[in-house]
């Protein structure tokens, strides 16, 4: 060695000695921002997350990490509207992720594994909770994972709420409403059924409980007033759907009209129609485009041969005829009456026009506040205006959806957890919103939406199986590997690759990356390339 | 053995029996035949595994062989002239790095105008560049230096130049005694490098050096030729143990104890001085001749240690450092500095132009005699210069000087002695 | 393409790595264990792409060659900010000697490997392209010529940037540099000027002529990779941005190599034998505007508009598409 010519010839890599970061004016910081996804979930699942583990195939921490927000994926993964995928990064590059479908694999794939979450560890405390629809389980089930015991009353025979009642088979079959229920009794909640409370502050006295969640739901139909002279022939919507779930199936006339614009009413449209009516015909007093029902459930309607009349109001019923009014909308989208007057052929007319709170057994609970349309107000820890009495689901000011009812029962738990030990649940912080600029998507693999089979149209008219199936392990898989990560390293290596300087330790599989700020020159090239914006260029200071 | 033969084959068989592991050449006359008969003999096969490159440039040639004796390599070629030239930033490089290189440098002038004869002004310009230069007196000399030089450049991890004077040497049938393989491997030791490129042992060779170090790096090579000075007698001595005849060294002397004029040249035209000496000698002048075999090192103690007693140097060289005079003899009067003795500056045989007898001995006669200015150019043709200094002063666009010296050359019918 | 590019894996292989590629489908440079033949501490400007590409290209033939690797470089940037005394950044054995000599010195490192018998070491020569299409030329065309067994790899930006952004053969049209200045009736760099070094590469019939850029990896290392399969002369291009002489953003680096690309400016592409047997198509095409305003090197275009000089350079992307086939024969593929 010491033969070497002086200076002229070096030895290998002595250029570590050379410092090059203190060159730097700006650093990287590896952040995780919030996906879009993640954000428009109601019932806040990490869904970059579970969609990551599943991407590797890791279906049990998939569905793991779906259940530390969210007990009901199968169902979820069927009814949901998905928002998600509404605001999902990839809808701006070809087709948005089709999150409910892989959802629904984990969900439909736990059930058939038998996969169990565990209570947690005993507290000692007692939570009442009021309806077992879905906010209530879904307190239920968060608040025994935190260890507290959980006591149900439902009013009802049978458990899920809406998730029973209000949505049809075909669309949610009833035995993964059963299953995923079960799942949350085998964690050791009580439920008891057919236990209608009639006195809050009497039910707490003799429960001994330290808190409770009114869950009740919204299970009273809205009435228009409409002539008629045989109000037999007029049903509510919600009646028809629940009667679907007794031992006689409800009698329906040969003509039935549906009156209203919501899912529900498209859900009544479409059992009508599976019930054997020749001709189901939607009415709804302004147009396609103001509908407040989501347009595949419309869709999918309209293809099973309902039929629709748009701006329209029924003004009257009578033996076999209903008279309608032709409506146009003004500047702000409003039905206005026109005049013109038309008689319909109809044997059932089907209201579905909304849905109220049965408040009755509230009235007397003091501090408890009810509004005038008949929810009950809750502050931002959902606690009513009685002390450790909480409420959610379609009972509070709130969008009505399976999705955001079980939100509201992760919610209600947390707030309830910390009420029970004596402190404030602060949700944490979440960092910015991964928006699609902050991506590099040259990087992401061209690949078209997976899409799910449906029962084909003769078999979908005429019985309740359901509509649309599930996609095979290796369709979700690809589905899931469609996630761009918005926002979150997924350990593609690319910063690693990209440092001119050498200057990003990868830490290995699952730990990430490092940057090596004795290097790192601050050029910012790993920001730049990220695929997912999981890096930000931060001011140096020195 | 000895054999009548091509100063260019004997060199080239010189070469041949050290075992050369890479040559890269470029073909420039006078050192064609050197190049082809090695390129038959490593197509033959006669020369092992060696690896021999037809490159498109000197410039390319020299630039093989950094990378060859990087690699730890025995590595050769040869060139001249314009070649030289070309491959200049090479040559530097080369030196820089410290690869024991070794190239023939069959002498010969640079144009313009274009000359393909012999004098020394290529190995002069390169004489900086820290190639040690050894010059051969005849082609026994040149092949014996090739031998030592390979030798030489790999002890000290120097690259050398053997420059042997093009045409008079290199295209001359003499007697040459070539030695045998046994003799060349008992003399010169496998090549180990300093410093290879090795994936086992990684080293960046080439580095860029600031101010901080570049000093030290110049000095370094400085002093690798210090060390020459000593190397170069030694190896020569060791070579005669071997080969039973005495060649090389800083300084070969011809009847230099009481001269009081001494000659001294490089090369090929010592031959021409000595018989100079001769007759002077037999008609009572006190001279005697030096040869200067080693020009890098330059031999200074050397010198001066053998000159001290003598009143006159006259250096008889093939070169001009335009715009000043002799070079050789500029550091001749740096060896003699502070001694009385005086130094005269003979500029001969530029261009291939004869150095004959009769001019080497009236040019002693004269600066014993009468002195000479400083320098002398031998045998000059006053009448063309001045006739075509005329030419320029009377008109601006006067034409090409060395045509109309051609011309006037041949019309005034003058011819060399 | 010489590979098969994988897709619905989120990323695919577009990508430096991705946990759920196969290993053997991930880049050398997505390995934990890659060489860093060039390593931190260098000198080189943020956001270097020749740092980049040198690293890409080097690291790819020390896997290819089980790091039986020798390096040979030319005067340059790369190697002025490599190997300043006291500091080497390279952790492979490696020579420079001058700017002109790279492909003659590696052919004689060659020529002493194959003289010791030493053929599983493998030679690597690299230069800017002021080093290869202009001062060394002479020196490459030899090396080609002779089919000496050197991979030869350009790290082109386009310019003289050691010595402080001036035009060399390869300086693109209109392209400002300090000696194109963006000043009289054309400013910047004179249209139909210049050398295509892949072109004349071919031209000598040589094994395997490639270009590459540092925006696609998995292209560059497959095409490295191939090259160290082969014996004899081989070229591979390599289109490397510099923010200092671009004028562009050093965060942007990559960005502007892949709408070089993408515009079709630079052509990926391989030829065997002087033939052209395979090309990279472009994913998703971008006018050439694009990669243009990104450069302040070519900000005179642009205020005002220069509509006659962005139509000329536009044409110059798409003679090129058509001539190596660049856009995709085939439609993205769907499920």
């Amino acid at each position: 060695m010491e033969r070497k010519p002086f200076a002229i010839t070096l030895d290998p890599t002595s250029s570590l000695a050379n410092h090059t970061g203190n060159w730097r004016t700006m650093r990287p910081i590896y952040l995780d921002h919030l996906p879009p996804c993640n954000q428009g979930c109601p019932a806040g699942e990490n869904i970059q997350g579970w969609l990551y583990e599943a991407e590797e195939g890791k279906y049990e921490e998939a569905w793991r990490k779906i259940m530390e927000e969210n007990p009901f994926p199968a169902i979820h993964g069927r009814v949901c509207y998905h928002p998600c995928e509404t605001v999902c990064n990839r809808g701006q590059l070809d087709e948005a992720v089709s999150i409910h479908s892989v959802e629904r694999f984990l969900g439909d794939h736990a059930i058939e594994q038998g996969w169990q979450i565990e209570a947690g560890k005993a507290t000692g405390k007692r939570v009442l909770i009021i309806g077992a629809g879905p906010s209530g389980l879904s307190a239920a089930y968060h608040l025994s994972r935190m260890g507290h015991a959980v006591t149900i009353y439902e009013a009802g025979p049978k458990l899920g709420g809406m998730m029973r009642f209000g949505i049809p088979q075909y669309r949610l079959p009833r035995n993964i409403v059963d299953a995923e229920i079960a799942r949350i009794e085998a964690m050791g909640v009580s439920i008891h059924m057919n236990r209608k409370v009639e006195n809050l502050e009497m039910a707490i006295k003799e429960g001994i409980f330290n808190a409770v969640f009114l869950a009740i739901g919204a299970h009273l139909s809205k009435r228009v007033d409409i002539p008629s002279p045989d109000t037999g022939r007029i049903v509510d919507a919600l009646g028809l759907l629940k009667g679907m779930e007794g031992k006689e199936v409800p009698k329906i006339g040969r003509r039935v009209v549906v009156y209203g614009g919501g899912d529900t009413a498209i859900d009544a449209a479409r059992t009508a129609k599976r019930l054997g009516a020749e001709e189901t015909l939607l009415i709804y007093r302004r147009d396609r485009e103001h509908m407040p029902a989501h347009d595949s459930e419309v869709k999918e309607a309209l293809e099973e041969g309902v039929l629709t009349r748009w701006l329209s109001m029924i003004r009257q019923v009578d033996e076999n005829v209903i008279t309608v009014e032709e409506m146009k909308l003004d500047e702000k989208g409003y039905p206005q009456p026109t005049g013109r007057m038309e008689t319909l052929e109809a044997d059932t007319v089907i209201l579905a026009v909304g849905q109220e709170v049965d408040t009755r057994f509230l009235q007397d609970v003091p501090g408890l506040e009810i509004s005038t349309d008949g929810v009950i107000q809750v502050d931002d820890t959902m606690m009513t205006g009685r002390l450790g009495v909480f409420a959610g689901g379609d009972m509070v000011p709130a969008e009505r959806s399976v999705t955001v009812a079980t939100g509201h029962g992760k919610k209600a738990a947390r707030h309830i957890d910390a009420y029970l030990q004596g402190f404030h649940y602060a949700k944490p912080p979440s960092n910015s919103v991964a928006i699609f600029d902050r991506l590099n998507t040259w990087y992401y693999t061209d690949a078209d939406q997976s899409h799910q089979p449906y029962l084909d149209l003769a078999r979908r008219r005429a019985s309740f199986e359901e509509v649309v199936g599930g996609l095979d392990a290796s369709t979700a898989l690809l589905e899931a590997r469609r996630c761009l990560s918005c926002g979150n390293c997924f350990e593609c290596d690319t910063c690693y690759g990209v440092c001119p300087d050498n200057a990003i330790i990868k830490l290995g599989s699952g730990k990430r990356y490092e940057i090596n700020l004795e290097y790192c020159k601050g050029c910012g090239m790993c920001a730049e390339e990220c695929p997912s914006g999981a890096i930000d260029m931060i001011k140096e200071i020195r | 053995m000895k054999q009548q033969i091509e100063g260019s084959q004997a060199v080239a068989q010189a070469v041949a029996l050290c075992r050369p592991e890479v040559m890269a050449c470029y073909p420039i006359s006078p050192q064609t035949h050197i190049v082809e008969t090695l390129s038959r003999k490593v197509k033959a096969g006669e020369v092992g595994n060696c690896q021999f490159l037809n490159v498109e440039s000197e410039f390319g040639a020299l630039s093989v062989l950094i990378g060859a004796s990087a690699m730890g390599a025995r590595s050769y070629t040869a060139t001249t002239s314009q070649g030289l030239l070309f491959m200049a930033e090479a040559v530097y490089n080369a030196a820089g790095l410290g690869l024991p290189i070794v190239m023939t440098i069959a002498n010969r002038a640079i144009g313009a105008p274009i000359n393909i004869w012999n004098d020394h002004s290529d190995s002069m310009a390169m004489r900086d560049a820290g190639w040690l230069q050894l010059f051969a007196e005849d082609n026994q000399e040149a092949v014996d230096l090739h031998i030592q030089a390979f030798r030489l450049a790999e002890e000290l991890s120097c690259p050398v130049m053997v420059c042997m004077d093009g045409y008079i040497l290199t295209h001359a049938f003499e007697e040459v005694d070539l030695p045998t393989q046994e003799q060349v491997d008992e003399f010169l030791p496998p090549f180990e490098p300093v410093q290879v490129l090795d994936p086992q042992d990684p080293v960046s060779i080439g580095a860029m050096v600031g101010p901080e170090a570049f000093t030290e790096v110049r000095y370094l090579a400085h002093h690798k030729h210090l060390q020459a000075l000593e190397a170069i007698p030694r190896i020569s001595q060791a070579f005669q143990d071997i080969f039973q005849r005495s060649s090389g060294g800083l300084l070969k002397l011809y009847h230099t104890d009481e001269a009081e004029t001494l000659l001294l040249a490089l090369g090929s035209v010592n031959g021409t001085i000595k018989d100079a000496v001769d007759d002077l000698r037999a008609k009572g002048w006190r001279v005697g001749a030096i040869q200067l075999c080693s020009y890098r090192p330059f031999p200074l103690h050397a010198l001066r240690h053998v000159v001290h007693n003598a009143k006159r140097v006259i250096v008889i060289e093939k070169d001009l450092a335009v715009g000043n005079g002799g070079i050789v003899s500029s550091e001749v009067k740096l060896a003699l500095q502070g001694l009385p003795t005086l130094v005269d500056t003979v500029i001969a045989g530029l261009g291939g132009r004869p150095i004959s007898k009769a001019a080497v001995i009236d040019t002693v006669k004269a600066a014993c005699l009468e002195g000479l200015e400083e320098p002398h150019f031998l045998d000059l043709n006053w009448v063309a210069i001045n006739r075509e200094l005329t030419r320029q002063a009377e008109q601006r666009r006067s034409g090409p000087t060395p045509e109309n010296l051609l011309r006037e050359v041949g019309s005034a019918d003058w011819k060399t002695g | 393409m010489s590979y098969q590019r994988i897709k619905f894996y989120q990323t695919g292989t577009f990508t430096v790595g991705n946990r759920l590629l196969e290993e053997g489908e991930r880049t050398v440079q997505a390995q934990k264990d890659r060489t860093n033949s060039l390593n931190s501490g260098h000198r080189a400007c943020q956001g270097c792409g020749e740092a980049l590409g040198a690293r890409y290209a080097l690291d790819a033939v020390m896997r290819a060659t089980h790091n039986q690797l020798v390096a040979v470089n030319a005067t340059g940037c790369l190697e002025v900010f490599s190997s300043p005394y006291p500091e080497s950044a390279w952790q492979i054995p490696w020579l420079h000697s001058v700017f002109g000599n790279a492909p003659a010195v590696a052919s004689g490192v060659a020529a002493a490997l194959r003289a010791k018998g030493k053929t599983d070491i493998r030679v690597v020569a690299q230069g800017g392209d002021g080093a290869t299409v202009d001062i060394g030329f002479g020196c490459l065309s030899g090396m080609f010529e002779r089919n000496d067994d050197v991979l030869y790899i350009c790290y082109d930006n386009e310019a003289y940037m050691n010595t402080g952004v001036q035009r060399s053969g390869a300086t693109p049209a209109r392209a400002w540099t300090n000696t194109t200045q963006a000043v009289g009736t054309e400013p910047g760099n004179p249209m139909n000027v210049g050398k295509n070094l892949p072109r004349i590469a071919m031209a000598h019939g040589i094994p395997l002529v490639a270009t590459a850029s540092v925006a696609d990896l998995h292209d560059l290392e497959t095409k490295v990779t191939k090259a160290m399969s082969i014996r004899g002369a081989r070229y591979i291009h390599i289109h490397v941005p510099c923010p200092l002489g671009w004028k562009s953003d050093p965060a942007e680096t990559i960005k502007v190599a892949r709408l070089a690309v993408e515009s079709g400016l630079f052509p990926l592409f391989e030829a065997e034998g002087g033939v052209v047997t395979d090309r990279t198509p472009i994913r998703k095409q971008v006018p050439v505007e694009q990669y243009l305003v990104l450069q302040g090197r070519f900000e005179h275009l642009f205020s005002p508009r220069d509509e006659q000089a962005l139509a000329a350079i536009q044409a110059m992307a798409d003679r090129n598409i058509h001539l190596y086939a660049l856009l995709p024969t085939e439609p993205a593929m769907g499920t």
